[in-house]
């Protein structure tokens, strides 16, 4: 069963440009406030507050700033940002405009991933007539002074570029390897100039917050972890799909909503994320506690959660970027001893040396991919312990 | 290799350049225009390529190398790209892959004899609420089953008419 949720969402309910409008009545200081007093977060995982983001951005030296919309969503089980580009790619496009209005932007790019080709069509034309309504271009908006335009520039297929640095090098033309930080893209992001790079649903949030005000947004989610999101379900449940909740929902309350009780574990945040086993189900999503960019894969009873960890690791051989080593050599040396682990031929103490591996890799690799690589085989090793280790013994 | 495909290529890559500019940032939009056009950057193009942009072919082949979606090498007409990722797999990718094998006769990672078919394993494709998912070329497939495979494979032979796809088989530039 599917669950489709289009009229659903809060997305269904707002006028596309009805935030664009009012976001450009405001000055940009006021508009950067307003955004900021929202708590806004970006929805893409990491969290970090957007109205800081724009205020760096909008204060950096430089004639040239962009606006980058991240939408390489390549986190295994993510498929929100596919959801919102097909069904509101208005809100979204509209909410990058604000961003640029905010930071003194003229132009916005839109990185789509090569596995959503298929909605490239559909986006262009979209673009094209929101530049004949006179909501890109000269004027933007209708707005004295203000050029705004988006582009679309296509990925090929590297899951390391839904990171802003490695995204960035890619869009210049480079191997998809990310850069130290700082200097943060918002001084020193594309081309060198000042870009702030957003989540799909970030902006078609922000869309909304400038249609019905930071109070709104306010008065749903928790204190830290303002405001609705959105959700990809899948996984053993009845009704996977795209789901919007407020945050600080507890895992067994998503549970029950798509009909999942019955499950042993859940990998909240994807691959990157954490596993999260039955015990502690009355955790909250949010940024204060199991942080997610909307990833949620259900296992049901039936699961061997070393042949997730396999699954997951293998993934993570496949899109290391392999620049540094922790990640490069880390991954491939983990998924050699889930082999070990399945053939039950891993001593207790070489268990103990993978774990060490994966607490170093996490401190020591150069982006987020690396540093969050083990964390789904150390939350099963340290959950699932009693059904990972001691196999083969009984088919020897 | 013939002087007028040498020629050819360079006309491309001069039309191209003039669309998306001769910047350093320029580069993958020329490279995947390229890719959908000829399915490969071969070594001449890269070479080219470097030249118009003003940059060492090294950076051409290192971009092209990093990038699954780019190849030097040719592949099939149809690439199928099956979901490996945990979803697609808990809802049963290994049957639809066993069954691809059989049918097209080759393995992941292998083109079929007459170059019409590549099969590969892709990263998550975020249709993970619709597993199992495959790409063929540009078009997904969702819910795919062992029974569909045959069907999927047909409709694509079925595009193999004399002037269904212009693209050649032997790629020599």
């Amino acid at each position: 069963m599917i669950h489709s949720t289009k009229g659903t969402l809060t997305f269904a309910s707002v006028e596309p440009d009805a935030g664009l409008k009012k976001a450009l009545a405001k000055t940009s200081g006021e508009l950067i406030d307003l955004i900021s007093a929202s708590g806004m977060k970006g929805r893409g995982g990491a969290g970090f507050p957007t109205g800081f983001k724009w205020e760096l951005a909008a204060a950096a030296e430089g004639e040239d700033k962009y606006v980058v919309c991240n939408a390489d969503e390549g986190e295994p089980g993510t498929f929100k940002d596919r959801v919102i580009l097909t069904d509101f790619p208005d809100l979204v496009f509209a909410g990058m405009t604000i961003a640029g209005y905010a930071i003194g932007a003229e132009k916005g790019i839109l990185y789509l991933r090569g596995e959503y080709a298929y909605l490239q069509p559909m986006l262009d034309e979209v673009l094209t007539k929101r530049r004949g309504a006179g909501l890109l271009g000269r004027a933007a908006g209708g707005k004295d002074g203000f050029d705004f335009d988006i582009e679309i520039r296509m990925g090929s297929g590297a899951y390391v570029c839904g990171e802003e640095t490695a995204l960035i090098e890619s869009l210049e033309g480079h191997r998809g390897e990310p850069r130290n930080r700082p200097p943060f893209p918002v001084d020193t992001g594309y081309l060198g100039q000042a870009t702030i790079v957003q989540n799909v649903e970030t902006m078609a949030w922000v869309s909304c917050i400038l249609e019905k005000g930071a109070d709104w947004w306010k008065s749903t989610g928790t204190e830290r972890s303002t405001g609705l999101k959105l959700f990809s379900v899948s996984g053993d449940c009845d009704a996977p799909g795209v789901y919007e909740w407020p945050l600080g929902i507890t895992v067994a309350q998503l549970l029950k909503e798509v009909g999942g009780e019955d499950a042993k574990a859940v990998q909240v945040g994807g691959a990157s994320g954490n596993c999260v086993p039955a015990v502690d189900f009355g955790r909250k999503i949010a940024f204060e506690d199991v942080s997610t960019g909307g990833s949620v894969i259900i296992f049901g009873r039936q699961r061997d959660m070393l042949a997730v960890a396999k699954s997951f690791m293998e993934f993570f051989v496949e899109e290391s970027c392999g620049q540094c080593t922790p990640c490069r050599e880390g991954n491939a040396k983990l998924l050699e001893g889930i082999e070990m682990l399945e053939e039950g031929a891993c001593s207790s103490a070489y268990l103990r040396e993978l774990v060490k591996l994966g607490e170093t890799m996490q401190i020591a690799s150069k982006c987020g991919l690396g540093q969050s690589s083990p964390n789904a085989f150390l939350s099963i090793v340290a959950n699932f312990r009693e059904e990972i280790v001691g196999r083969g013994a009984l088919s020897a | 290799m013939l002087v007028t495909q040498q020629q050819e290529v360079r006309v491309m890559l001069e039309a191209l350049a003039d669309k998306y500019g001769r910047d350093r940032s320029s580069l993958m939009p020329i490279l995947q225009e390229v890719q959908k056009r000829r399915g490969r950057v071969g070594a001449f193009t890269m070479q080219e390529l470097a030249d118009m942009l003003g940059i060492h072919p090294a950076e051409v082949y290192g971009v092209v190398s990093f990038y699954s979606f780019l190849d030097s090498h040719q592949k099939g007409k149809f690439v199928i790209r099956l979901c490996q990722t945990i979803s697609c797999d808990m809802a049963g990718k290994s049957d639809v892959a066993r069954q691809l094998e059989n049918d097209l006769g080759i393995k992941f990672g292998e083109t079929t004899v007459d170059g019409n078919f590549t099969l590969e394993w892709a990263s998550c494709l975020g249709m993970c609420d619709q597993g199992p998912a495959l790409l063929v070329n540009d078009r997904v497939f969702t819910s795919v089953t062992p029974e569909q495979v045959n069907d999927i494979l047909g409709e694509c032979r079925r595009t193999f008419g004399a002037n269904a796809l212009q693209m050649r088989k032997e790629e020599l530039v």
